[in-house]
């Protein structure tokens, strides 16, 4: 299987990048590390005129510290993520789902702004994204932008990234000190998550001080569990708290049907991969 | 039409290429690359996995214009061809019997070697999560785990061979 014929350009800047885009319009597609890209065109789902490859483009690769937050280059590879200190200390749940995304191969091509981008319901970093509060930056004709994770995820497929526009940067408020687990249920290995669940929390002598759960695939975008979070925050850190507010997992969510399992199987399925992502992130 | 130079197998090619040429189809048709194959063509069996600049990709899915600049490794050009040997990946597969029909070995040996790089001494457990990406379809997953396990304590006792030969070279 071979993508139909394309025309291709690989910027070295966002300004090159920005003026491709304005020029081929809606007859253009992205390419960051191609490893969602390259199997649709492949399997001629999409047959755009034009290919606009970023990964020429050295400014938007590598994680920053930016004082009260960290910000990752959009075209950072999945494992560069996975193994970089600062994504490590301070946004630990990013670090922990990053290292599952797909396989070794796959990570070592894949981008986080990439992943983000292309927001597939069963990807791995939207969820841990959204639970860390953060804001996803976006360079346009009339410059950059941010937009909170809320707004970011819009709907399957969907992002707040216009045709015109580039996701560049994802910036992490700092979450230092916060313990992280990424509990993801597949069928077989190396493919997407039926559901999973991100859970990341502070604790303070035996009490839950805070408390951020993100939730895979049991939508059309990544969801916050805010329900389980608010029955987290405040109470000491045992088996039973955990249980009943791993209870609310799927509180507000319309999970899908497929062949991997329906929507009920789902709504049960988040509540059991809820507790253990809390417990083992509570070092259970 | 799109100009690409790299290095495959340590040889400098350049070439004209469709841009939507896939990193695999010119190593194979346009190099004539065959060790390394074809299996699924959906990125998800592994048996085309390369080296691209050091890292373990599927070349199935990556175009050939992205590698453009970029060093490649083949499993044509592990072993070191100067002694005709084996690279010892290669070795431990034929003394442990790690393959059935064979399909998936190119894929397996070239994604076991990038493993070892990172993980010099893995686990029964870190094996099979490392190579999860490459799939067996003969399931002969134990043997290749074997392998993995005998080329692990192999490497670790005997010298990279290519610097064991420059030793012998100063000498």
């Amino acid at each position: 299987m071979i993508p139909a014929s394309f025309d291709y350009v690989a910027p070295t800047t966002v300004e090159e990048a920005l003026a491709a885009l304005a020029q081929y319009g809606d007859e253009a597609k992205i390419i960051a590390g191609g490893q969602s890209l390259l199997p649709v065109l492949r399997m001629r789902l999409n047959a755009p005129e034009w290919v606009i490859d970023l990964g020429r483009i050295d400014s938007l690769k590598g994680v920053r510290d930016e004082g009260a937050s960290i910000l990752i280059g959009a075209m950072t590879r999945h494992c560069d993520v996975a193994t970089d200190p600062l994504v490590a200390e301070h946004a630990t749940l990013v670090a922990r789902a990053t290292a599952t995304v797909a396989d070794e191969q796959v990570r070592h091509r894949g981008t986080f702004g990439g992943a983000l981008a292309h927001a597939d319901p069963a990807g791995d970093l939207g969820a841990p994204a959204l639970a860390l509060d953060a804001e996803f930056v976006i360079a346009g004709p009339a410059g950059e932008r941010v937009v909170p994770g809320s707004e970011f995820f819009q709907g399957l497929f969907e992002t707040a990234v216009s045709e015109d526009e580039l996701l560049v940067g994802v910036r992490i408020p700092k979450h230092t000190g916060w313990t992280a687990h990424y509990e993801k249920f597949v069928r077989v290995a190396h493919q997407w998550p039926i559901c999973a669940v991100g859970a990341t929390l502070k604790v303070s002598g035996g009490v839950i001080e805070g408390a951020a759960i993100g939730l895979t695939n049991m939508g059309a975008t990544p969801l916050r569990a805010a329900g389980v979070e608010a029955a987290l925050v405040g109470q000491q850190a045992t088996e039973e708290v955990v249980r009943n507010a791993a209870a609310l997992a799927a509180d507000g969510a319309e999970p899908p049907s497929d062949l991997n399992g329906d929507a009920d199987y789902r709504r049960h399925l988040v509540m059991v991969l809820t507790r253990r992502a809390i417990t083992k992130a509570l070092g259970g | 039409m799109a100009r690409i130079s790299m290095r495959v197998d340590g040889m400098k090619v350049t070439d004209d290429v469709e841009p939507r040429t896939l990193l695999v189809q010119y190593l194979r048709e346009g190099l004539g690359k065959t060790g390394t194959v074809i299996g699924c063509d959906t990125s998800n069996c592994g048996a085309c996995t390369v080296h691209l600049d050091g890292d373990s990709v599927k070349s199935c899915n990556v175009l050939a214009v992205q590698a453009d600049g970029c060093e490649v490794t083949t499993i044509e050009g592990l072993a070191d061809t100067v002694e005709s040997d084996l690279h010892p990946v290669q070795e431990a597969f034929r003394e442990c019997h790690g393959l059935q029909c064979g399909f998936c070995t190119p894929g397996m040996i070239m994604q076991s070697v990038d493993l070892l790089k990172r993980n010099p001494q893995p686990s029964e457990e870190e094996i099979r999560e490392g190579i999860e990406g490459n799939l067996c379809r003969c399931t002969g997953y134990h043997n290749i785990v074997r392998a993995v396990q005998y080329a692990s304590g192999h490497l670790a006792t005997a010298a990279n061979p290519r610097g064991a030969t420059e030793e012998v070279d100063a000498l």
